[in-house]
């Protein structure tokens, strides 16, 4: 083909959208419309999905909860019923000989009374190792940290707050270096908690909370026996095996029954996380078929378009024949028309989508469904496959014109 | 300015005799499915470099079938057809374009110009079908515009002009490319008589500086300002006559 360079071929193009303006209209906002369409509701799932494993995860990351509690089944000449008490020595014999364990921290819980000045307040109180800062998703403000090594072997008095309960009590949204009264001591705020969606818990919310050495917590009540204790396996499939495991060192150092799953009572996250994620693949396939019934729906709106606009244009496919062009020609024209009315209704649909997602989290809706995210590929891709479509759709038609005699083209 | 029709190149006459138009017992059959209609039903025709020549012939009688023919807009069904010395019926689709590209400059009763873009872009559109550089489109289309007298209308769209200005728009698209022989298929046959007369001396023009014209009309006055008069009655010439001078 003889027709010069790129420059001309877009000139001619540009004019022959510019001629053709509501089609041009019409057939980007056909790809427009389904891109926006189909992103947002991707966006949106995404969104959804994200911000369900954040609160989820709000508790921990996929940690196991245990609870001592009483015996249900006789053991060892032992009736049933028995209260099982723990100690750190049960958690250092499960550190040494559980397999698969990657974090353990006791648990000792208490309420007390803390003064600041002349305020007093009644607060829920965990003594816990530093691990459990990291296991239970207790990420620090600016500024803070959670209590270390060090803070636990020299039991120091160190408290790591919620968020809540700092505003309320200290009357600031992030006090470290503040002290306050405990128990007749005085407190230093180390951290403070950086707000989190929680969407469960089993001892109060976490922004109500503060948590201090298990240490210092034992040497200022003189607390022997832990409420409970948290661990979580390398892996999240490992749990399972892992929790058998705990029961068994357990059983054989408090004496109970190691079929007797009252005794130990256990909350393992990761069913949630199971559920969830059950849910998700539920969901997620509800948005991929309603997406592409809706890619179906726009593609036969483009092609319709395309296929009347092929039509109307047969004449001009004929008089441009007349004057010499080429088969090659008018196809190209057409494919080359078809790609930049793809390619800008895309990136269109795409800027619209990222519009709409980023203006969203003003509507105060992002708590109950997240933050929507587009993705540049899902919305290539639908612009894509519209494209496609309204290219397939035109151009077996265009071929068809382009076969004609140009007198019978002409004339149509 | 001098504004020839003859080939700049010279391919023209290549079988030395000077006929660009050399038909032999040409035929074309319209199958409709069921019915046949013979529109031609041999056709002798020459048409020497140099000649105007009008087409004269009730309607129905196969004068745009002849001239789509010629054109190359169209195929014959049967017979042997020389288009300045070159057998049209071996040549594929791509060839035929470039012919009609090159070749001929056909100008229709309806104008058949784009109606979306411009005057001057209309006849710049076969240029841009032969490869024809920007700098020399521009320079060829501004020059026919003016040659025919629409020099400050260049910018009107095809609706923006009356239908003797649409017509003579189009036969400065015919003659963009330079061709060898300029087809008109009752050029005048929308227009009122005053604007066909304006394009009919058009015409007489382009044969006195020696252009190579067939033109169908159904105005014997008009068929008498060419040279030569074929008529045609029922797919067949019934007369070939020359016009005294
Ligand atoms: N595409 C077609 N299909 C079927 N028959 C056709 C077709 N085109 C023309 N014909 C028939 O061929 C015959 C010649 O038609 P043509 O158009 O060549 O006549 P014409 O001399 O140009 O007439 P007019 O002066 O009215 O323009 C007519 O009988 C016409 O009906
Ligand atoms: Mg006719």
């Amino acid at each position: 083909m003889s027709i010069s360079g790129p420059l001309e071929v877009f000139r001619q193009l540009y004019r022959n959208l510019r001629s053709q303006k509501l089609r041009t209209f019409l057939t980007t906002f056909g790809i427009v419309w389904g891109t926006v369409a189909v992103s947002l509701l991707l966006a949106f799932g995404q969104g959804l999905h994200k911000s369900m494993i954040q609160s989820a995860a709000g508790l921990g990351d996929r940690i196991v909860i245990a609870w001592p509690a009483r015996t249900s089944l006789p053991w060892e000449g032992i009736g049933k019923g028995r209260r099982l008490l723990m100690t750190e020595d049960d958690i250092g014999a499960i550190k040494q000989q559980a397999l698969g364990l990657a974090g353990i921290s006791s648990e000792y819980a208490k309420s007390f009374k803390v003064h600041n000045g002349n305020k007093t307040m009644m607060v829920d109180v965990s003594g816990v190792s530093p691990v459990f800062g990291t296991m239970r998703n207790l990420i620090p403000q600016e500024g803070g940290r959670f209590f270390d090594p060090l803070d636990m072997s020299d039991r120091r008095r160190v408290a790591f707050i919620g968020d809540a309960f700092a505003k309320d009590f200290l009357g600031e949204p992030n006090p470290v270096g503040k002290t306050f009264m405990l128990a007749d001591s005085p407190f230093l705020v180390v951290g403070v908690l950086k707000p989190k969606e929680q969407d469960s818990s089993y001892s109060g919310r976490d922004k109500d909370k503060m948590f201090i050495p298990s240490t210092t917590f034992r040497a200022i009540t003189g607390e022997k026996t832990m409420d409970d204790f948290i661990y979580k396996a390398g892996t999240p499939e490992g749990n399972k095996a892992l929790t058998l495991d705990i029961r068994g060192i357990l059983a054989k150092r408090l004496h109970f029954d190691p079929k007797d799953d009252q005794a130990l009572m256990v909350w393992d996250t990761t069913d949630m996380f199971a559920f969830m994620d059950a849910f998700m693949l539920g969901f997620q396939l509800f948005l991929g078929i309603v997406g592409s019934l809706t890619l179906v729906v726009g593609g036969i709106g483009v092609s319709n378009i395309m296929n009347v606009v092929v039509e109307e244009r047969t004449r001009e496919i004929g008089i441009k024949m007349a004057l010499g062009a080429k088969r090659g020609y008018v196809l190209r024209q057409f494919l080359l028309e078809t790609m930049t009315l793809t390619g800008i209704g895309g990136a269109l649909g795409l800027l619209l989508s990222a519009g709409i997602c980023a203006v969203f989290p003003k509507f105060g809706l992002t708590e109950y469904v997240g933050v929507p995210l587009v993705s540049p590929s899902v919305a290539a891709l639908t612009a894509g496959v519209l494209g496609f479509v309204g290219l397939l759709a035109g151009y077996f038609p265009a071929r068809d014109a382009a076969n004609l005699d140009p007198v019978i083209a002409m004339k149509l | 300015m001098n504004w020839p029709l003859i080939r700049r190149n010279g391919r023209n006459g290549a079988n030395g005799n000077g006929a660009i138009i050399h038909m032999d017992g040409i035929t074309k059959v319209y199958d409709t499915g069921k019915v046949k209609v013979e529109a031609l039903r041999g056709i002798d025709l020459s048409v020497q470099k140099g000649e105007f020549v009008a087409i004269v012939g009730p309607s129905g009688s196969g004068k745009s079938t002849l001239m789509n023919l010629i054109g190359c807009l169209d195929t014959p069904t049967g017979g042997q057809f020389d288009l300045a010395g070159e057998a049209v019926a071996g040549l594929d689709r791509d060839q035929l374009a470039d012919v009609r590209n090159r070749r001929v400059g056909f100008i229709f009763q309806n104008f058949n110009l784009l109606p979306q873009i411009s005057a001057f872009e209309n006849v710049e559109m076969p240029m841009l079908f032969g490869g024809v550089s920007k700098r020399e489109r521009r320079e060829r289309a501004c020059e026919l515009l003016e040659r025919v007298g629409l020099g400050n209308r260049m910018d009107h769209k095809p609706t923006e002009l009356s239908g003797g200005q649409m017509q003579r728009v189009a036969i400065a698209r015919a003659l963009a490319m330079n061709p060898d022989i300029l087809l008109a298929d009752e050029p005048t046959g929308n227009l009122d008589s005053a604007s066909g007369g304006d394009i009919m001396t058009l015409f007489k023009n382009l044969w006195e500086q020696g252009g190579t014209l067939v033109v169908v009309t159904h105005d014997m006055a008009l068929a008498n300002r060419a040279g030569r008069v074929v008529e045609i009655r029922d797919g067949l010439i019934v007369r070939d006559t020359a016009n005294a001078a």
